[in-house]
């Protein structure tokens, strides 16, 4: 039905369309300056024809440069034999041409045909906005160079628009007269138009010119029943088609990042080969640092959470090489935070003994910072006598040493594997305490600043590190009794300290069944410290220095923070004992399968913060966060309250005055001094200063 | 995604940790199937699942032949049972904008939440009544859901088309976005009935293709940036996540016709988004 309605509408075409011819020649010479662009591929066929046709030569100059001339050289073979007939062509074959475009545009939408006015406009109409920008220069020239220069060019084309969409009105919209602006029909005929004009990227040719030609060579040939053969036609106008290779001036060196990371990939799975020399050394670091992903992987599978396959061992691999080339004791693959822009893979490693000097570097030069403050502090004291401001920022609570606290870990951060590998610089409690007030997307740059209400002290990879120390320490876990406290640190630790801060694995751990697991959260521990509010694991006293050094003043203001010091819960505590968030749990346990319950392993799954997770098979475990690393809060985020505003000084003695002394007073004063005028001259020095009190 | 090719999809969408166990993949390649010959559905999408805390729903959603008609929604807790879920109104909608905090897990879960009414009575004087108005969980997964579907379910450019008609079809000729599209927000679509497009002006909407431009683009959604579109694995993968609803992944593997939007999260919108940029 479809078909035949639109086999019906393209009979009325042609016949429309020759009816249509002399009227076309009589009206030729509408204003309508459409045209050039239509008439490029005809005036391109009789380019190269000697003498007889000056008018043709201006327009084409300008239109299409390299292109036309390929294809007037191919072409030429027909058309220099008989220049007369194709300026007559010329006419004749415009509206056939025109049909042709219909057609190809008819059939290149599905071929309903229903709502008639509208939806043909629709399908011819507008190829999309980019298209429009992509229009390629030959189409865009002859509207802007050649319209005002040669207006006798412009006929043909103009001719073919109007008829054209007059046609359409009649053919297609049939008894519905078309109440479609002329100017909106324009803009779709250009639209398909230009969509028709566009070089495929391969062979360069485009639609339009194909299809002229293809009519040209019909008309040409004149074959019988043309319509049944026109593939091979099509066919063979393409075969006939000749294109000239042209040098272009540079080598077209394509650098596509997919190459590029490719490229980097490739580095990693080749790394094996390159190091078979020294295997056996290899082989006592590598068993030791490098954790077996894989393994843990089908496990977080069975859970539903991981990467994908392949790009887990892309991470596998990209660990062996920081396992390779750095000095690794220990090394565990954290997680993927995701960022706006880029992610990060984060990997957990211990570096053996010899590992930071740079970090030393830098609080050298933190500490040569800070004297430098002291020393121009001292100047000002000497400057001058006005007051110096009395507020003294907190005391900054130091970080704590590498290995301990917070800073255990050292982590190494990369976006992509095969990128190399960036070590995070350790967390100091100011940024821990920070981060714990704002809610911050990660962009994926490391040196991203991060703009907020606390101001943040540092830039992305400070936060970054901040939350990885929040969220370790939230959700990294274990089965009781894989770890144990060691016995003779345990004992010192707790002269020092009320919590141990370490803990050993325990070789006689024997496992606990899975269902206990999933039933009985007391059954999971945390293994890493707890951060306390002061952004520290272990409690610093930030008093006992300032009594050392300040007055009583300062104690009164503080002492509420000397009393109370901040405890958390100590190391191995059951996660049963997490805080809640208003009725949510803290933790969910599921079984990884409902079906094969014996070989199902308990999975864990952190509420707090949505993407943690752990698995255990009884004797196996491993945590695995991946998300945005931002906790979970039923209620929105709220910016801090900002700080109290500090009170004026309070109006006193000191800061009210008497009122001048009045002449009375002056009066009685000099009367005063009259009489004491048989003392010596040091009353008067002592009136002088009586005076300067006063004022 | 397409329930048709669950497999790859999974894998392509793996990028965001959002996967399924073996256990789960199996259980809906099958079920979908079974979904779709008995529902009589002329595709089924696997939409995603919202985490609960007691167990997670895994909705599936089924299309007729017209892309845009309103889409049927199924859910099940086991992956194999699964159960149609009524069409969302305004109504829920009002009612859920109460609600807050985590999904339950469990259909028949009752939410209680007092309001306090102001209960005009005689004279002047007004009660304060405490209502207690109890919302099921069925109704809140409906009215979320719908929400999600309505502010960032995504399709790319072109890979729908409106017939003359007026239904909207799969566009069989789609071949994928190119390299240079593929980055921009205003080559993917809103995957529902238009809401801005009415509102645009004569000069923005002169270069849109009726066929393929029918649909509000996620370039002017409010506010700005509230899509992360990344590539990965070396430009081979376009990937949007929905800041607004986290948990929500787009992929579009540029130049083939994979593509498909996943929901994994907890059913929440992130309020905050404007802090966190």
């Amino acid at each position: 039905m479809e078909y035949s309605s639109t086999l019906e509408q393209e009979k009325e075409n042609q016949q429309l369309g020759e009816a249509v011819q002399p009227w076309q020649e009589e009206t030729a010479a509408s204003p309508q300056d459409l045209g050039p662009e239509s008439s490029g591929p005809w005036e391109a066929e009789w380019t190269p024809d000697p003498g007889p046709l000056p008018r043709s030569s201006l327009a084409q100059t300008l239109e299409s440069g390299g292109r036309v001339a390929e294809q007037a050289a191919s072409s030429s073979p027909t058309s220099p034999q008989r220049p007369l007939p194709a300026l007559a062509r010329q006419d004749i074959g415009a509206p056939r041409q025109l049909n042709g475009v219909t057609r190809g545009t008819l059939d290149a939408g599905t071929p309903l045909s229903d709502p008639p006015g509208e939806s043909a406009d629709a399908r011819v109409s507008a190829p999309p906005s980019q298209s429009r920008q992509d229009t390629t220069p030959p189409t865009q020239q002859p509207n802007s160079s050649s319209n005002p220069s040669n207006p006798k060019e412009l006929r043909p084309g103009s001719v073919q628009e109007e008829d054209w969409s007059s046609r359409q009105n009649r053919a297609q919209s049939g008894p519905r007269a078309s109440e479609a602006a002329p100017s909106t029909l324009e803009i779709a005929v250009q639209n398909a138009k230009v969509y028709l004009l566009r070089d495929s990227s391969k062979t360069g040719l485009n639609l339009y010119d194909h299809l002229s030609n293809m009519l040209t060579k019909i008309l040409d040939e004149r074959p019988e029943n043309a319509v049944d053969i026109l593939e091979n036609i099509s066919q063979d106008v393409k075969m006939a088609h000749f294109s000239k290779k042209l040098d272009t001036l540079q080598n077209e060196n394509e650098m596509l990042p997919t190459y590029e990371i490719a490229e980097r990939q490739k580095a990693l799975f080749l790394q094996g080969h390159l190091e078979g020399a020294d295997q056996e050394m290899e082989d006592e670091i590598a068993e030791n640092s490098l954790p077996n992903i894989m393994e843990s992987t089908f496990y977080f599978e069975q859970a539903g959470v991981g990467l994908g396959t392949d790009e887990t061992y892309r991470i596998f691999l990209a660990l062996k090489q920081l396992t390779d080339t750095h000095p690794v004791q220990r090394c565990r693959f954290w997680g993927k935070i995701l960022g706006l822009e880029v992610n990060y893979l984060v990997a957990e490693v211990d570096l053996r003994e010899g590992e930071d000097e740079e970090e030393v570097e830098e609080e050298d030069v933190a500490e040569a910072e800070e004297r430098d403050t002291g020393d121009s502090e001292a100047d000002k004291d000497e400057e001058g006598e006005l007051p110096k401001p009395f507020y003294k920022p907190p005391q900054a609570i130091p970080k704590e040493e590498s290995r301990t606290g917070a800073n255990k870990y050292v982590y190494f951060v990369c976006n992509e594997p095969g990128r190399p590998w960036v070590k995070l610089p350790s967390v100091t409690p100011a940024q821990i305490v920070t981060a714990r007030k704002i809610k911050k997307f990660f962009t994926g740059q490391l040196d991203a600043p991060i703009i907020s209400y606390p101001p943040f002290p540092g830039n992305e990879s400070n936060y970054l590190r901040a939350q990885i120390a929040r969220i370790s320490a939230g959700t990294h876990v274990s089965p009781l009794g894989f770890y144990q406290f060691g016995e003779e640190e345990g004992e010192e630790e707790e002269e020092v300290d009320s919590g141990r801060d370490s803990c050993e694995e325990n070789p006689d751990f024997e496992g606990i069944q899975v269902l206990d697991l999933v039933e009985s959260l007391s059954n999971w521990v945390h293994h890493v410290q707890h951060i306390l509010p002061q952004g520290r694991c272990t409690w610093f006293n930030p008093i006992p220095r300032n009594e050392e050094e300040e007055e009583d003043e300062e104690e009164k203001g503080e002492e509420p923070d000397y009393i109370e010091q901040e405890v958390g819960p100590p190391l191995l505590t059951p996660i049963s004992e997490d805080l809640e968030i208003q009725n949510i749990p803290a933790w969910t346990t599921r079984l990884s399968s409902s079906l094969i319950p014996q070989y199902a392993t308990a999975v864990l799954q952190s509420n707090v913060w949505p993407g943690a997770y752990a698995f255990s098979t009884g004797k196996k475990f491993e945590n695995f966060y991946i998300g945005w690393g931002h906790k979970y809060s039923v209620d929105n985020y709220t910016p801090p309250v900002l700080p109290p505003v500090y009170q004026e000084y309070p109006s006193g003695s000191e800061t009210t005055e008497m009122d001048d002394p009045s002449v009375e007073e002056e009066q009685a004063f000099r009367a005063a001094q009259e009489a004491a005028e048989l003392a010596a001259e040091d009353n008067e020095e002592t009136g002088e200063d009586e005076d300067d009190d006063d004022n | 995604m397409d329930s048709e090719s669950l497999l790859l999809s999974l894998e392509l969408a793996a990028g965001s940790g959002q996967g399924l166990s073996p256990e789960r993949r199996a259980a809906l390649l099958t079920s979908l199937q079974l979904v779709k010959r008995d529902y009589r559905y002329d595709r089924v999408l696997f939409w995603g699942r919202i985490l609960g805390i007691v167990a997670d729903y895994y909705i599936a959603q089924g299309l007729s032949e017209d892309q845009l008609a309103p889409r049927k929604t199924l859910y099940s807790l086991n992956c194999m049972e699964w159960s149609l879920l009524p069409p969302a109104t305004e109504e829920m909608a009002a009612q859920m904008a109460v609600v807050k905090g985590r999904f339950m897990g469990d259909p028949s879960h009752e939410y209680e939440h007092t309001e306090f009414q102001k209960m005009p009575a005689e004279g002047e004087k007004t009660f304060e009544d405490d209502v207690v108005v109890q919302v099921k969980e069925e109704t809140r997964l409906v009215s979320v859901i719908d929400q999600i579907d309505k502010a960032v379910a995504v399709i790319p450019r072109g890979a729908l088309f409106k017939t003359p008609f007026g239904p909207v079809h799969v566009n069989r000729t789609f071949e994928g976005l190119s390299l240079s599209e593929a980055r921009k927000l205003s080559s993917y679509f809103h995957f529902r009935d238009p809401v801005g497009l009415k509102n645009k002006t004569l000069l923005e909407k002169a270069d849109l293709d009726p066929s393929l431009d029918f649909l509000d683009s996620l370039e002017h959604d409010i506010p700005k940036g509230s899509w992360s579109v990344q590539m990965e694995r070396g430009n081979s993968l376009v990937v949007l996540r929905s800041l607004l609803w986290p948990g929500l992944t787009f992929f579009h593997t540029p130049r083939t016709r994979n593509h498909g939007y996943i929901y994994v999260g907890t059913g929440e919108k992130n309020m905050d988004l404007p802090f966190m940029l």
